[in-house]
């Protein structure tokens, strides 16, 4: 039987190759239709921080800028890559093959994102990538189509240390989820705590969604830090910060910092819980009139305020429309070198630019919890502490490991 | 990590929580085996269901009944969660394992296989994978105690006082009892016991509640310790499988010694090297496997 | 068996890229693969084993990392791949066939699950990444796997696709021959009546041994190809839900029969891929289906079948 396997492969192999290749290169918008791929965690870990949110953004985006582009109508659709890389590299490819996906973005997870991203690389595919965190994306992983929205690691680690550290949290111990994103967080934020003149004790790895962070807690406190970092994120945090309460940890006088958390963390701690904690983030609804105006209308679709992954995504959706019609065609070459000439601005993006690694510099927020007693509405929930502008948050372009960088 | 006698106390302590964890559910196993020779690999999906029915009757149940003040609080829980869900274990048994009887003990893994998939599902599409705060533990077991070398919370005592004395009724009941020598020699002979006028299918099924309703009762003492999630159970339920190879399937109280002592070698296990806690427990199990095939406790057959 | 059968059979699967998304058909056909070798022990030998993700995932590591990492042609790699899964078969069925029937299949469950750990934690594989961007490389250094054709406007890696059918066509030939050869033979009366196989003096525990390292290698050659199709690596080829996966495969198409397999893995796959946009409702449907295989028909689609046509398939 194997004989005739390979007999009739070897003819048929033949009538393909005969058959041509032909290669498309196309002026205006191909397939008559742009497309953009939402593909997210929509039941996971961190389906309340991007999840339908994310998608929501997206369509609201593709709305406000009227359904069409060059004359053409935009489609999104969207799929759950359930933070697992094979599903999400299964899903892109079959988007990116079969669908006619132009674009995609969300990506809430570092495994999903890479994987997603290398392939767009591959495929001549566009990633606006608005979830994950690790700044592998815009390094050693960088491709000529991949950007990296919102947030990284580096911005994370840096402003919330140079925070922390010269209040005085000194001393440093990690809790880090052990994947790519929790070590990328970890090495980041330690950097800037060594620089700043501070001490790293120790850290403990724990596998992504940690039921019991008792054990871990435990080697924390022994290992007598001021600070214990979160290095983790979405459920993780919110229950490593809720059982060390419950062991007393805070009371003594051992403070947790979170190093990635997102209001709707901070909305499921409750202000009681939460008060008084800092950490970064590249997004509040309530900063502005801007910022509130798409928070209100958000709201009214989704039923909770938007997180920077949500409202990223309406922003990255809303400037790759722009360069397309400022292209005159979708083919992602142009786009590519439109998007990264021209200035992002808009509610979500202050000095916005996209660089030549991909990476999207904008201003950044050291956030604080308010108290109880500050909340005046169920999403009141943070102040803007301090500002931080693009260039001082973000890793320098010099410093970029990106093949695409000159130097 | 130092080798002081404090952390590795702090270490076994939180090892035991695990592991009275681990004997209620690998008591259930045994218990289910023993008379119906069937692995329940429901029985995660079940602790689940346990800790959301304590969940979403302290946040929903009111007013789903138009009593919006209505909260079932968590004692009232911890005996009605486990009447629900050996209720649900009921009618399980009722309707579908007693067709499978007759058939290969296989079937009946596969089918409760099945069961936690669709549970594990249905709550996973409606229901925070990251899981949601249970906050109805009561006053009283709220802070934590002094134990000299740590700060212990008074409700992980309590779990653990508590496990202890259902896991030791249970045995008692089934070994020192004339209900239990029924059970007993139901295994051995269901033949002869139905001579003797004993209704056997309704023991089955009734000792099939009885064990899904001991999953329940762990799901809602774990509740307010972990969020509830959807994955909890399954999770948990592979590590309990490996502890009842150990102790060897449908021994009673190797099921319940041998649960305990793997919580706390696996707490001590991550005071000596964290990366192997998960592992260890599956590690021991090749061992007894090559020593002793028939588990710790078992028989050979 | 029919031959006739078999030659539309081939011929579908040489036309299949023309017709169906490729990617698609090469995932079947790794799953078709692996749920054959699962068959041939469950159906054959009657090991209900629930940890064969290991071998299947295992696998598709060892090679990425071959073909990743140490640059090897895709062929070695995947020798690669299977050459590792035959010999964690034989540690993992040198402990497991000392217990039988349930104890059996929880004892390679757990198993697995060290193998999952391993895959979790060790250096190099990714952790929750995965193992990713494996390159499919040249055939014999020769022939590139990953050259793209334009088939109806859509890309196409044909050359990856014949090789996959032809290892898979490999794979399927030698289960094919060893149900049918002596040792087939000497394994289906194990099945039938152990102690009657022992007082006619075959040494039960080597034969079964044997049975589970030939299941063992294919389903990792099964995973092999996997990780060269998708390019990834990753832990849910190690997790017990793909253990699961495969023996919903076998028990729908049918436990004990040639084609069962390959029914059972195209109706899950294409269940899988038609029912993506339905999300975690999947796993709620996959469960049903396990239910409903259990209560209903335990033969599967190609059993029942077979015995409507009072005919072995």
């Amino acid at each position: 039987m194997k004989k005739l396997c390979s007999k009739v492969a070897l003819s048929v192999a033949v009538v393909a190759l005969t058959s041509g290749m032909a290669g498309a290169a196309a002026k205006g918008v191909s397939d008559n239709v742009v497309k953009i791929g939402v593909l997210t965690d929509m039941s996971g870990v961190y389906s309340t921080l991007g999840g339908k949110g994310t998608q929501v953004g997206v369509e609201m985006a593709v709305k406000d800028f009227g359904g069409k582009v060059l004359g053409k109508p935009i489609q999104v659709i969207g799929a759950d890559h359930q933070n697992k890389a094979d599903i999400a590299s299964a899903k892109a490819r079959e988007w990116f093959d079969n669908e006619k996906v132009d674009m995609i973005t969300g990506l809430l997870n570092s495994g999903c994102a890479l994987a997603v991203q290398k392939l767009g690389g591959e495929k001549k595919k566009i990633t606006m990538n608005t979830g994950a965190a690790s700044t592998a994306l815009t390094n050693d992983a960088c491709t000529p189509y991949g950007i990296h929205y919102v947030y990284d690691t580096y911005a994370l680690g840096k402003v919330t240390a140079e925070a922390v550290v010269p209040a005085g949290g000194k001393s440093w111990y990690f809790l880090t989820a052990d994947y790519a994103f929790g070590h990328s967080l970890e090495a980041n934020t330690a950097k800037f705590v060594t620089k700043l003149g501070g001490k790293i004790l120790g850290s403990v790895r724990h596998p992504l969604s940690t039921a019991d962070f008792s054990s871990y807690l435990l080697q924390a406190q022994a290992s007598g830090a001021q600070i214990i970092g979160l290095a983790n994120a979405g459920g993780d945090t919110t229950n490593a910060i809720k059982q060390a309460r419950e062991f007393g940890i805070d009371k003594k006088g051992q403070k947790l910092v979170g190093l990635l958390i997102f209001d709707t963390d901070i909305k499921s701690l409750g202000l009681n819980v939460a008060q008084g904690m800092q950490f970064t983030s590249g997004f509040y609804w309530d900063r502005d009139k801007g910022t509130r105006d798409f928070a209100k209308r958000f709201y009214a679709i989704h039923k909770a305020m938007p997180t920077m992954d949500q409202a990223g995504a309406y922003s990255a959706t809303m400037n790759y429309l722009k360069a397309i019609k400022a292209a005159g065609t979708d083919d992602p070459d142009a786009v590519m070198a439109k998007l990264k000439s021209m200035d992002i601005s808009d509610f979500f993006a202050v000095n916005g630019k996209i660089r030549a690694d991909g990476r999207m510099v904008h201003d950044m927020y050291l956030m604080e919890v308010k108290k109880p007693s500050e909340s005046k509405g169920e999403w009141d929930l943070l102040k803007i502490v301090k500002t931080v502008p693009a260039a001082d948050a973000f890793m320098p372009l010099s410093e970029s490991t990106c093949s695409l960088v000159k130097k | 990590m130092e080798l002081s006698f404090q952390m590795v106390m702090s270490q076994v302590m939180l090892g035991l929580n695990n592991g009275v964890f681990y004997a209620i559910l690998s008591l259930g196993l045994a218990v289910i085996f023993g008379l119906l020779n069937i692995v329940n690999f429901a029985h995660g999906a079940l602790y689940m269901l346990g800790a959301y029915v304590a969940l979403l009757g302290f946040t929903s149940l009111g007013p789903l009944i138009g009593m919006p003040d209505f909260h079932l609080n968590y004692w009232a829980a911890l005996i009605v969660a486990p009447l629900v869900v050996g209720a649900v274990g009921i009618v399980i048994e009722k309707t579908m394992l007693s067709r499978l009887y007759k058939f290969d003990h296989l079937y009946g893994l596969l089918l409760t296989f099945g069961l936690a998939l669709i549970i594990q599902g249905v709550f996973t599409n409606f229901f925070n994978v990251s899981g949601d705060p249970y906050d109805a533990k009561p006053e009283i077991l709220g802070g934590a105690v002094n134990l000299g070398f740590m700060m212990f919370p008074k409700y992980r005592l309590w779990v653990i006082v508590i496990s202890l004395l259902v896991c030791f009724g249970t045995w008692f009941v089934i070994e020192r009892t004339k209900l239990g020598s029924y059970l007993r020699a139901g295994t051995e002979n269901p033949e002869l016991v139905k001579a003797f006028g004993v209704n056997v299918p309704l023991m089955i099924t009734l000792t099939y509640g009885y064990g899904v309703a001991l999953a329940a009762f762990a799901g809602v003492l774990a509740a307010p310790i972990y969020s509830v999630s959807p994955v909890m159970g399954s999770e948990m339920i592979i590590t309990v499988f490996a502890v009842v190879v150990i102790g060897g399937m449908g021994s009673i109280m190797g099921s319940i010694v041998t649960g305990l002592l793997l919580g706390m070698v696996e707490g001590f296990t991550k005071v000596v090297y964290a990366p192997a806690s998960s592992t260890v427990i599956f590690l021991i199990m090749v061992l007894v496997l090559l020593v002793k095939p028939a588990g710790l406790f078992g028989r050979e057959s | 068996m029919n031959k006739i059968l078999w030659k539309i059979l081939v011929i579908l699967g040489l036309a299949a890229p023309f017709i169906v998304y490729p990617v698609f058909m090469m995932k079947l056909l790794c799953f078709a693969l692996f749920a054959s070798a699962f068959n041939l022990l469950l159906g054959y030998a009657g090991l209900l084993s629930f940890g064969h993700a290991a071998f299947f995932g295992g696998a598709s590591y060892v090679t990425g990392y071959l073909v990743k990492n140490s640059g090897l042609t895709p062929e070695l790699g995947i020798l690669g791949g299977t050459l590792f899964a035959a010999l964690l078969g034989y540690l993992v069925g040198s402990l497991a066939i000392r217990r039988q029937g349930i104890y059996f299949a929880m004892v390679t469950l757990a198993l697995a699950q060290i193998v999952y750990f391993i895959a979790l934690k060790a250096p190099f594989t990714g952790g929750e990444d995965g193992l990713q961007g494996i390159p499919r490389g040249r055939l014999f250094g020769m022939l590139d796997l990953g050259q793209i054709y334009s088939i109806g406007g859509s890309p196409v890696a044909l050359n990856l696709y014949y090789f996959i059918f032809a290892l898979f066509c490999l794979g399927f030939w030698i289960i094919y021959r060893t149900i049918n050869s002596p040792f087939g033979q000497v394994l289906k009366a194990i099945r039938e009546n152990e102690p009657r196989a022992v007082s006619l003096g075959y040494k039960v525990e080597r034969f079964k041994l044997m049975a589970f390292v030939i299941s063992a290698a294919l389903a990792g050659m099964a995973g092999s190809m996997k990780s060269l199709v998708f390019q990834l690596a990753s832990l849910t080829d190690v997790s017990w839900h793909t253990s699961g996966e495969v023996v919903l495969m076998t028990l729908l198409g049918g436990v004990g029969t040639v084609l069962g397999p390959l029914v059972g893995a195209f109706t899950v796959v294409t269940l899988q891929s038609e029912l993506s946009s339905v999300g975690s409702w999947i796993t709620v449907i996959i469960g049903v289906t396990f239910v409903v295989c259990v209560l209903l028909f335990r033969r599967g689609f190609v059993g029942e079948l077979g015995r409507l046509l009072k005919k072995s398939l």
